[in-house]
């Protein structure tokens, strides 16, 4: 039995060292909003924060996870999904099929953690996680509205694009 | 090579009837018909009007939706029409799913479930707006009755009924009751709305799913807990068509959490245990030996052969035929030809493919992503000897279909042969991503030579063009091949007009199809043919108007002059890109229409091709003529989609074949476009309001040959083959 913080919640899990982070998530604590799509880091659906940092939980062994990382995963990301990525997520409908939403959202929300107010090409360079349903477009719009957000003013700004 | 490989085929001519039957015989407008299971949580406390609405005493609306949503925003769109006729108040309304058993004991009353070939809300936009104006219809008698006054004096809105002469208003759910007593309207005679009228269906209203995916609240089949529950992963002989030899149990003996190996349908072997990813690593530890079969000398360089031999074949599969091109072209003052290929693609799904089954002697249940409850019904009852009547399939909205989760329900067969070894237990399938990308129905190979005639004005006299590849028909529904043609393969090429016309008349024209079957199983992938056909067509076209040294746009408004809605199209894309105006320096344009799915798309690229061969997609414009748009900003979505599925293709996309087997199993080297190469996609709407053309599948089959085209401009070179990953630009 190892302990696991996910979510700010102290869990009690039994999992063996080489069992991916992902699957101890998924299938241990029972948490299935983190999403299996290619279990080799390429497209990002098993995305979590770690310690504040976005991570793709299927190539992270559990046996490298230490009691006292800190660990939140899409249902620890806000109270009532409140948390401006949501909001710009809902607000200019991202998702289609959403099975990758989870995973895009986490990156989201740790892009605009260090970089408040990204540029295209911050985005660009963040957001890489695959979308098979081509959600990509609005990704960007969403991004730059959740950046408006949170200034205090209330209301949302428009979506710059400075692409040519 | 021959296609003689058949358990697959077999399987999918059953889940074929099972559409079919439901296409030709359940479109009944039965609204009265008695539900024969209990209703959902949701309707429990609502009042049914008729199978399609029912409503509750807080005037909530519950809507049933017996398609698939699969991401395309279906069922929402599909709500805004029941809606739209019912007059109800649209942030009342909920969704109910309908499950295959269900609409099987009512006598197909839902009519057709499966949801493909961009059919979900243009096939049954008719029987469901009944639906919503019969319920309409009745509440307003229920109130007049009451009130004892003439129904003609009622107006509703917002599903607020008032008499304006008495001042008195009252709302549908108080009236539901009463109304569900009265005898429905005859649904022939209803009248619909004038769909310029509408203020629910036509709008941009915001999807209905959208909440649960943001939180990670949505369950899908992938994610299905269930009491007792064990997991399963599989490996399937990676030869198509292969066996298995043998394995050997002992050697995973005492890992963790494994409860058993179990050899499926003789063509693969599934370790069973209680978690799935102790499932998997079993299964990795797992020896197998297989008899890989006639398949294993096949690669991608023998199929190649194969289908470059069809080019020049004596025999062909169908086609069509005007004037004598061979003649035309060969007196033509200037000739064209070219030969085109396209590879094999995946669907990769995100969502990979699974299911969950739970089998007892006398009833069968499975939890299933599935783009056709009823096939995956038909796949249920089938695999676990459990009669239809006995079987339910708990279909869950999909992770992406793009085709792949149809007919076919390969997956369905698998999890119900492994779980009749549990019986009781419910056992969960996950495919690992590369079995997803080993066994999928591949999008089909196939080649294409074209040659063309000009005449000394530059005028196209003479058009030949001969697709040399596999047949999807040939695999999933050898039926549908009448006397040897097959033309489902000429989709987008096809003389008559209304669902994939060719928007050209050449005076002198053959176009034909040649069948070059090969051991890979292929099937319907986003657009299916008329990406391929739009790609050889549009791109030898844009060679030809070069040869004839006249523009794009032109050349083609030439050939365009009998059929007015593909040229609006094409009109209206080139006035909104302003085609023939400046552009900055390197970036240049591309142009290409097609039609498919009833509907009419065409496309302009801009891009640059740097000197050192490095291609930037800049922007795409898109227009669509889908006849009726119920929902704008979904048809956006969808045409959105289309861009970043067709280019992943183009840029990236290919499964090559080696040793039988296919060679690209992750996303590592089966790449995706990611967002960083998205190009800006801006949306024309040009709604003709005179049929109901599909949305999903339409605008992907312009995506690539306008990005092609473009790169022609900017390099002086065609580009013949596919993907771009393998062309040296400059």
């Amino acid at each position: 039995m190892a302990k696991l913080n996910i979510n700010g919640k102290d869990r009690d899990v039994q999992a063996e060292p080489d069992m991916p982070l992902l699957w101890v998530i998924r299938e241990q604590v029972g948490l299935t909003g983190t999403k299996y799509g290619c279990g080799v880091a390429q497209c990002g659906a098993c995305s979590v924060h770690i310690n504040g940092e976005v991570q793709r939980s299927c190539s992270i062994r559990f046996g490298d996870i230490k009691p006292t990382d800190k660990i939140v995963t899409i249902e620890g990301l806000s109270a009532n999904a409140s948390h401006p990525v949501q909001k710009a997520w809902l607000a200019i409908d991202v998702p289609q099929c959403g099975y990758c939403q989870s995973g895009q959202i986490m990156a989201a929300a740790a892009l605009l953690k260090k970089t408040p107010k990204p540029t295209d090409d911050d985005i660009d360079a963040a957001m890489t996680n695959i979308c098979r349903c081509g959600t990509y477009q609005r990704i960007r719009a969403a991004v730059h509205m959740a950046a408006g957000m949170g200034t205090g003013s209330g209301s949302v700004a428009p979506a710059q694009r400075k692409r040519a | 090579m021959t296609n003689n490989l058949r358990t697959t085929a077999k399987v999918s001519r059953r889940a074929f009837v099972v559409g079919s039957a439901a296409a030709g015989g359940g479109l009944a407008l039965g609204f009265t018909m008695p539900l024969p299971s209990a209703s959902a949580e949701s309707t429990s406390l609502a009042t049914e009007l008729n199978i399609w609405v029912a409503i509750k005493p807080d005037d909530t609306c519950v809507i049933r939706i017996a398609r698939s949503e699969m991401g395309q925003g279906t069922i929402t769109g599909l709500a805004q029409l029941v809606a739209e006729e019912l007059a109800c108040d649209w942030k009342k309304v909920t969704l109910e799913q309908i499950t295959p058993g269900r609409n099987l004991a009512s006598k197909r009353a839902w009519g057709e479930m499966g949801t493909g070939g961009s059919r979900g809300i243009r096939t049954s936009q008719d029987y469901v707006r009944r639906g919503g104006a019969a319920a309409r219809m009745m509440l307003l008698q229920a109130a007049a009755a009451d009130w004892k006054v003439p129904v003609g004096e009622l107006t509703v809105a917002d599903g607020i009924i008032t008499h304006a002469a008495s001042k008195r208003t009252t709302s549908y759910g108080k009236v539901a009751a009463a109304a569900a007593k009265l005898t429905p309207p005859d649904p022939k005679s209803i009248a619909l709305k004038d769909p310029k009228n509408w203020t629910i269906a036509g709008k941009p209203m915001k999807r209905l799913d959208t909440a649960d995916k943001l939180d990670g609240r949505k369950v899908y089949a992938i994610d299905v807990k269930l009491p007792g529950m064990l997991c399963a992963a599989i490996k399937a002989c990676p030869v198509f068509g292969g066996k298995v030899a043998s394995y050997d149990e002992s050697k995973i003996a005492g890992m963790p959490g494994v409860k058993r190996v179990v050899r499926v349908k003789d063509t693969a072997v599934a370790v069973v245990a209680d978690s799935w990813w102790h499932a998997k690593a079993a299964l990795d530890a797992l020896p197998i030996v297989w008899d890989e079969g006639p398949g294993a000398p096949a690669s991608s360089a023998t199929i190649a052969e194969h289908l470059k031999e069809g080019l020049t074949a004596e025999s062909t599969n169908g086609g069509r035929q005007n004037g004598d091109p061979a003649k035309a072209i060969a007196e033509a003052a200037k000739k064209v030809e070219a030969v085109y290929s396209t590879p094999f693609l995946a669907h990769a799904t995100m969502e990979p493919m699974n299911a969950t089954a739970r089998i007892t002697a006398d009833k069968a249940e499975a939890w299933v992503p599935t783009q056709n409850a009823e096939a995956s019904l038909a796949a249920l009852s089938e695999a676990s000897g459990v009669p239809l009547a006995n079987c339910e399939v708990y279909r869950h909205d999909l992770g992406g279909g793009f085709g792949r989760r149809g007919g076919t329900q390969d997956y369905v067969h698998q999890v119900v042969a492994i779980a009749k070894e549990f019986p009781g237990t419910p056992v969960k399938l996950i495919w690992t991503r590369e079995e997803d990308m080993a066994h999928d129905f591949y999008r089909p190979i196939s080649q294409c030579k074209m040659a063309a005639g000009l005449d000394a004005d530059g005028n196209l006299v003479g058009l030949s063009v001969r697709v040399s590849g596999q047949s999807i028909n040939a695999w999933l529904s050898p039926g549908q091949i009448k006397g040897g043609k097959d033309e489902r393969q000429l989709q987008g090429l096809w003389e008559q007009p209304g669902d994939a016309q060719l928007g050209y008349d050449v005076p002198n024209l053959a176009i034909e199809y040649v069948m070059r079957n090969t051991h890979v199983p292929v099937g319907p992938w986003r657009g299916v043919n008329t990406n391929q056909n739009a790609v050889y067509m549009e791109c030898f076209i844009e060679e030809v108007a070069r040869a004839a040294g006249k523009d794009s746009v032109e050349f083609r408004r030439a050939l365009m002059k009998n059929h007015p809605r593909h040229l609006a199209v094409l009109d209206a894309v080139a006035q909104k890109a302003d085609w023939g105006k400046p552009l900055p320096a390197g970036v240049h344009r591309g142009i290409a229409q097609f039609m498919g799915y009833a509907s009419y798309s065409a496309a302009v690229a801009e891009v640059s091709v740097s000197d050192a061969g490095k291609l930037k997609i800049h922007r795409l414009v898109l227009a669509l003529d889908c006849g009726h748009v119920v929902n704008p900003d979904q048809v956006a979505a969808q045409i959105e989609g289309s861009v970043a599925y067709g280019l992943t293709a183009a840029l990236y996309g290919e499964c090559p074949v080696d040793k039988g087997r296919m060679t690209s199993l992750n996303f590592d080297s089966y790449e995706m476009m990611r967002l960083a190469e998205m190009p800006k996609v801006e949306t024309v709407l040009v709604p003709s309001y005179e049929f109901w053309g599909g949305v999903g599948e339409p605008t992907i089959c312009v995506v690539t040959p306008s990005v092609l085209n473009a790169i022609y401009a900017a390099t002086g070179k065609p580009v013949r083959s596919l993907p771009l990953k393998h062309v040296k630009l400059v």
